[in-house]
């Protein structure tokens, strides 16, 4: 068997080299040597998604380092888990490359944005197919790097810089955490090695602390509430960055990890329940702020908190396939939603939802294969989203959690409102402002209808139509959920209840009442409404607890800095200054003073050592 | 034959005489004569000592020979310096020049 799945990432790295150095040169073509780089890469995955079928597994490129005696390796891990994982990293990062072309097409820095994603593609290949701790943690950082470059790629826009920042701060508290929990977990547990974990043994509230310290790094990544408040300030990016990196593939690298690590979780129960309730947390919540924002990405945004939440609460029930298969539908009908919300925006040079209305008209493609994605994400049959969002209810319920399956239900009844509500405002109705709104090039509609057939028929690998062929290829050996599937049937008639109840809910309100209906409901549910629309107040709770007291106690760092070490060092020169002042008067600049100077030092050079000699020599 | 003091006095008289006029003289072109007064200082005391040490090969005219070669480069380049300066600022009086003062 050949082995060269450590080859995937390699090619966007060479990619990223050439146009970081000779982007200025490449101009345009920067693009093609990006989308060619990112084709090879998943014709390689593709290879190696046969070859585990095959039965190819993981394997070792040699030695790296040794740490406290125990010997690291090089390790590339080729399982299902990682190769379901490459394929939807290459396929979604491949068009969104393409539909970028078209996105970014007059931008002053077109390479190195090609650049920039070519390195995101590297570090997520890589991460995806590390083998331990140490590698992942290193392109950990890398993508957390890429999603800061290109949050605030425009730079020039303060709110964009601004939010660059804050994800990086903000994940920085969870990569903080995940650096932590590596460090305890190998020195409770003596290993890097992710395929340690299913046997790792030691004391057990150490490992409870390292696996909740992991965690917390999968919180910060994947935007986990209380850590989300920086995945919608990333809407700041450029839309084609948001649907790659903070739709379909970085932010999921969180619910990734915890799948790699599921060992670890599984043998710490009460873990499993922090990362099922947090998950239940996140998804309601976040479901519940993208009924009224009206932000066209920010409702994706706060939809991929919400997804990412589910998926969290699925991994957290024990469920790893229906985690898994959440992840991946998600991947493809999210990435879909924010291209075609990036069409959308590309089209009409507006994100507010109330200026927009009846583009379906001007743009069929996009509206269409809107309409397509928004099916899948409510949970409507057949499409995608309904299989996934339809295996975590049930393993919810069947491992005896019926709150968190409620929840999971509500979200999922929120998630089909305000997603039909955002393509009901955007694409339905008459335009609410003056638009001139025109299909989108080529470039951008083909990568569209690609991830709509995605979108649509990915979630049947996962079906009783295919024998659950996606569960069977993917599963967590060793843990087996308790009770076995019953109310396969309720369940599932209850899950596309609720996605048509959530659209049909929308369509009254703001299809057959849109003048009445809302406005209603808004001054009845003031503070419930005010609430909402401000996030719960969970920015201003940070700016309130966090972000002032920090700037408070950097503004008397800087204060100290300016008047006691400063001060220190700028009077020492003061002192250095006001001796060479008295003493440079010495200097007259007269040749024959100095001469005579040094002829007198040579006379009493002179007289001092015969003196010398006189004493001592006799 | 003349007492090794006789050279001796000469040498330390010129020498004496060339440290005053580097000091005194105003004139750029004064210091180098008595500069090169110094420096027969030195070659009369070579020479005279090789006599009276009874040196056989020579070497103190041999040094003396090196010193005045020398010396005529050095002020050579001496009257170079004289003449550059003489250009640009119009006078050939050493405390005309304090321009590397504080």
């Amino acid at each position: 068997m050949v082995k060269f799945a450590h080859l995937i990432p390699v090619f966007p790295f060479l990619a990223f080299l050439i146009n970081i150095f000779f982007g200025k040169k490449l101009k345009d073509t920067s693009a093609f040597v990006s989308i060619f780089a990112s084709t090879i890469s998943l014709i390689l995955s593709v290879v190696t998604f046969q070859g585990v079928i095959a039965g190819e597994g993981s394997y070792s490129l040699g030695h790296w380092l040794t740490i406290y005696g125990t010997p690291l390796n090089f390790g590339v891990t080729v399982d299902s888990l990682s190769v379901m994982m490459l394929l939807v990293v290459t396929i979604v990062g491949t068009l969104i490359q393409i539909y970028s072309v078209g996105y970014m097409h007059d931008d002053p820095r077109f390479p190195r944005y090609f650049a920039y994603i070519s390195l995101f593609m590297t570090s997520m290949l890589g991460l995806v197919l590390a083998d331990n701790f140490v590698m992942l943690f290193i392109f950990w950082e890398g993508v957390g790097l890429c999603s800061y470059l290109l949050i605030s790629f425009w730079f020039e826009r303060p709110a964009a810089a601004r939010a660059g920042l804050k994800a990086f701060v903000v994940t920085r508290i969870g990569d903080t955490g995940f650096l932590i929990g590596i460090l305890l977990l190998f020195f409770v547990g003596k290993t890097f090695y992710f395929a340690d974990l299913a046997h790792v043994s030691g004391n057990e509230f150490f490992l409870t602390a390292a696996a909740l310290l992991i965690f917390l790094g999968a919180m910060g990544k994947s935007a986990q509430f209380p850590l989300h408040v920086w995945l919608p300030d990333a809407m700041e990016g450029p839309t084609a960055v948001s649907a790659l990196i903070h739709a379909a593939t970085m932010v999921a690298a969180g619910v990734y990890l915890v799948a790699r690590t599921f060992g670890l979780f599984v043998a710490v129960p009460f873990c499993l329940e922090v990362v099922a309730v947090i998950g239940g947390i996140s998804a309601l919540m976040a479901a519940s702020i993208a009924t009224v924002n009206n932000d066209i990405k920010r409702v994706l945004a706060y939809s991929t908190v919400s997804q990412l939440g589910l998926m969290m609460l699925g991994l957290g029930v024990g469920g790893y396939s229906a985690g898994t298969f959440h992840l991946m539908t998600h991947a493809f009908f999210k990435a879909l939603l924010f291209l075609c919300a990036g069409s959308v925006i590309h089209a009409v040079h507006t994100q507010d939802i109330q200026k927009m209305g009846g583009l379906l008209s001007k743009m069929k493609v996009t509206g269409i294969t809107f309409i397509l994605g928004t099916l899948a994400i409510a949970g409507v049959p057949p499409f995608s989203g309904f299989w996934s969002k339809d295996e975590i209810l049930l393993e919810a319920w069947n491992s005896g959690h019926p709150i968190l399956f409620w929840v999971a239900v509500l979200t999922s009844l929120l998630t089909a409102f305000y997603m039909s509500r955002l393509i009901f405002l955007v694409l339905f109705g008459k335009p609410r402002s003056d638009m001139h709104a025109h299909e989108s090039p080529k470039t951008m509609t083909i990568p569209l209808m690609i991830l709509a057939f995605f979108a649509v028929f990915v979630g049947l690998i996962g079906s009783p139509m295919t024998h659950h062929a996606f569960q069977g290829f993917i599963k967590f050996e060793g843990h087996q959920i308790t009770g076995e599937a019953s109310g396969v049937g309720w369940i599932m008639g209850l899950s596309t209840l609720v996605g048509l109840l959530g659209i049909g809910l929308a369509y009254l309100f703001y299809i057959q009442n849109n003048k009445i209906l809302p406005a209603a409901f808004r001054s009845q549910f003031a503070f419930t409404y005010k609430l909402l629309l401000n996030k719960y107040y969970i920015d201003e709770i940070y700016d309130f607890l966090f972000v002032k007291p920090c700037l408070r106690v950097c503004d008397f760092l800087s204060k100290f800095d300016f008047a006691v070490i400063d001060g220190m060092v700028n009077s020492v020169a003061e002192f250095t200054q006001g001796c060479s002042e008295v003493v440079r008067r010495l200097q007259t600049g007269l040749v024959q003073n100095y001469m005579l100077v040094q002829i007198l030092g040579l006379i009493i050079f002179i007289l001092t050592v015969s003196a010398f000699a006189q004493l001592f020599l006799h | 034959m003349i007492p090794l003091g006789f050279f001796v006095a000469l040498s330390a008289v010129l020498f004496c005489l060339g440290i005053y006029g580097v000091l005194v003289r105003r004139n750029v072109v004064g210091i180098l004569i008595s500069i090169e007064l110094i420096l027969n200082a030195a070659n009369i005391n070579l020479v005279a000592f090789n006599k009276y040490l009874g040196t056989p090969d020579g070497m103190g005219q041999i040094f003396a020979l090196f010193v005045v070669a020398i010396a005529a480069a050095a002020s050579v380049v001496g009257l170079v310096l004289v003449i550059a300066i003489y250009r640009n600022g119009k006078s050939i009086f050493a405390d005309d020049y304090n321009l590397m003062k504080w």
